[in-house]
């Protein structure tokens, strides 16, 4: 989805469309929750939509122990609450701090958004992207979408700041985002760079095979190298006494 | 330095029974209500104590896999008369810590999906596999010492027949997870503050967890050689000790060149929060008891070695919080404090240690000498050398 920040206007339809797709309890929210799964929330008289980014290389399915949390082709990255043994790893993971947890439930799972998975399956738009009056939000296929914001960047190079967020931030993202003014001052944490977070854990993960490997052997090795010092000293000791003769000094 | 000659803790049995119930009632409250209602987790916060807690456990139970390999894989034959606490510390440490990780997790009837269900790019995952295993390698490398009590031989023979790679994997097993706690943190450098985020996190976490591991069972040697004999000889005890120094300056250089090969030491020259918490673990875990250990006399002496080593402790425990709570407050700037019923778990699973530790020390034979055990592997005096060795041994010797 491509959210052009210049078109909105803050009337939240978004929000109650999204709440009615979910069967969540309806009221305007200012912060994601576990009943809204998109928020606005305005920055002076600009308003920027929140919601989870579906990110290409998503740190939440790349962290999940058992692997509750998938990235789909088509771009959701979805949930399995059957599967979810409640570690809260995403939730600490996520750089975007989307997914929310049911504390107060005894079987808690966490809640996001689904990018409407379902609709998706039969063909529809996401109930949000259907929804927007003011085509601050559209949907489509990612490749389109980013040519649409670079051709709608290039021809009004005053209104926008020359970037399309969720392009290549954390390695790119399903959510588009155009700004007439920095990210950094919409809330956007500025520290997140170009490659995907995953990459952070796999540089110590890649390593586990070689330390195996390499480390069995080297022990193994350790092990044959002291012992064997071991049973010299003890034969030299032995011999020293006098104890055991050797075999062919006996005539 | 007035310390009280290794204080002993009077009235220990109503203590840790008070807080074992209160341990259990506040555990009973967790399962009822659910974590929202009883702990201080958030969206915001959702790792807190209890993570701390799990890190603490798993590096002072280091010494499991430090002292095994250094007696058994190094032949450090010497050390062999703490070789049973080691295990001992480490199997309850390690049981401790999956009591935790059951009690933490959202949905504790699920704690066995990653026996089945994998994700090997989760560092969460290696770390429940490594969990698994080691924890049952640790128990077959404790099962003898209780057959043993019971008079129940053939299966120790079977043990030992595969203690050589049983333990090759163990030393294995932890290298890996003991680095890995730190793995967990790489994938949040916008939310770990700068002073304890670093990728070289895995490495510091295992060189910090051999010195308290050390520290530890040197720790346990001299609280429990009160009765009478010492466990280990001076001599001994000052060797172990001129190790940890050794890796209390290791971790030092590292850390210290890190901070600065990134810069984040602009950070320690401002009085904050987060400065004061660092310094404060830098000089009680490392710094101060590196100055102590350094010092032959405080090797040599009991008194001397409590205190270090207790530093090294409390050092590495105030390392471990700082990355798992204080290190996180920062971003996005909020204040954590474990609730009530946290806390009591923790104490309660703390005491829980405890009182198994004296309740097996007092029942099966693990800081006596080493009674006989059948051995596989006696080492061969009268063994037949191969020809090779003779002959150069042979004459090295006539010639000396």
């Amino acid at each position: 989805m491509l959210i052009d920040l210049t078109l909105c206007v803050g009337c939240n339809v978004c929000q109650g469309a999204c709440k009615e797709e979910n069967q969540l309890p309806p009221g305007e929210e200012k912060y994601l929750s576990l009943t809204a799964y998109t928020a606005l929330s305005k920055y002076n008289d600009l308003y920027i939509r929140r919601m989870c980014q579906h990110c290409d290389v998503p740190t939440c399915v790349s962290v999940c122990p058992v692997a509750a949390l998938s990235k789909a082709d088509a771009g959701p990255v979805a949930y399995d609450g059957e599967k979810c043994i409640g570690c809260r790893y995403c939730l600490q993971a996520c750089p975007y701090h989307v997914p929310k947890y049911e504390w107060s439930s005894t079987k808690p799972r966490i809640q996001k958004c689904k990018f409407c998975a379902p609709r998706l399956a039969k063909g529809l738009q996401p109930a949000c992207a259907e929804a927007c009056p003011t085509g601050a939000t559209i949907f489509g296929e990612r490749d389109e979408l980013l040519l649409e914001a670079a051709r709608r960047v290039s021809a009004e190079p005053t209104k926008y700041v020359p970037r399309i967020y969720g392009k290549d931030d954390v390695g790119g993202t399903s959510m588009l985002y155009l700004s007439p003014v920095p990210f950094e001052q919409l809330g956007f944490d500025a520290r997140l760079g170009k490659i995907p977070m995953p990459m952070l854990t796999m540089s110590a993960l890649s390593k586990v095979p070689n330390v195996l490997s390499v480390g069995g052997v080297m022990l193994g090795g350790i092990w044959w190298i002291t012992n064997r010092r071991t049973e010299v000293a003890a034969f030299e000791a032995s011999e020293q006494k006098g104890e055991t003769p050797r075999p062919e000094d006996k005539p | 330095m007035k310390i009280r000659l290794l204080p002993r803790i009077t009235r220990w049995h109503p203590i840790a029974t008070t807080l074992i119930l209160a341990g259990t009632l506040a555990a009973i409250a967790r399962f009822t209500y659910g974590l929202g209602a009883t702990t201080n987790l958030s969206d915001e916060f959702p790792w807190g104590l209890w993570i701390g807690f799990d890190f603490l456990g798993i590096g002072l139970a280091a010494s499991g896999f430090t002292i095994v390999a250094a007696v058994h894989l190094f032949h450090a034959k010497e050390y062999e008369p703490i070789v049973r606490p080691a295990i001992l510390t480490a199997f309850i440490g390690y049981m401790l810590v999956v009591l935790v990780l059951i009690l933490d997790l959202g949905r504790p009837d699920h704690f066995w999906h990653p026996l089945v269900m994998w994700n090997p790019h989760s560092v969460m995952c290696e770390i429940s596999w490594c969990l698994m295993l080691y924890t049952s390698v640790l128990s077959l490398e404790f099962a003898p010492i209780v057959l043993e009590r019971f008079n129940i031989l053939w299966p120790i023979k079977w043990i030992h027949a595969i203690s050589l790679p049983l333990m090759i994997f163990g030393v294995l097993l932890s290298t890996l997870h003991q680095s890995s706690f730190g793995s967990l943190y790489l994938i949040v450098p916008n939310r770990l503050h700068a002073l304890w985020y670093t990728p070289l996190l895995p490495v510091l976490f295992f060189i910090s967890c051999l010195a308290s591991g050390i520290s530890m069972i040197l720790l346990e040697s001299l609280v429990f050689s009160r009765g009478g004999r010492d466990l280990l000889p001076t001599r001994l005890r000052a060797n172990l000790a001129k190790v940890i120094a050794v890796i209390l300056a290791l971790y030092f250089v590292v850390r210290v060149e890190n901070l600065l090969a990134r810069g984040a030491w602009h950070e320690l020259t401002t009085v904050t929060y987060f400065s004061l918490a660092f310094y404060a673990e830098m000089l009680i875990g490392f710094v101060i008891p590196f100055g102590l250990l350094v010092v032959e006399r405080v090797r040599n002496s009991r008194r001397g070695l409590y205190a270090a080593t207790l530093m090294v402790v409390v050092g590495f425990a105030l390392n471990r919080m700082n990355t798992a709570i204080t290190g996180l407050e920062s971003y996005p700037a909020q204040t954590y404090f474990p609730s009530l019923i946290e806390i009591f778990i923790m104490l309660g699973i703390t005491a829980l240690g405890f009182s198994a530790f004296s309740f097996v020390v007092k029942h099966l034979p693990i800081f006596e000498p080493v009674v006989a055990t059948p051995r596989v592997r006696q080492v061969a005096v009268t063994a037949r050398p191969e020809p090779v060795f003779l002959t150069r041994h042979g004459g090295d010797l006539e010639s000396s």
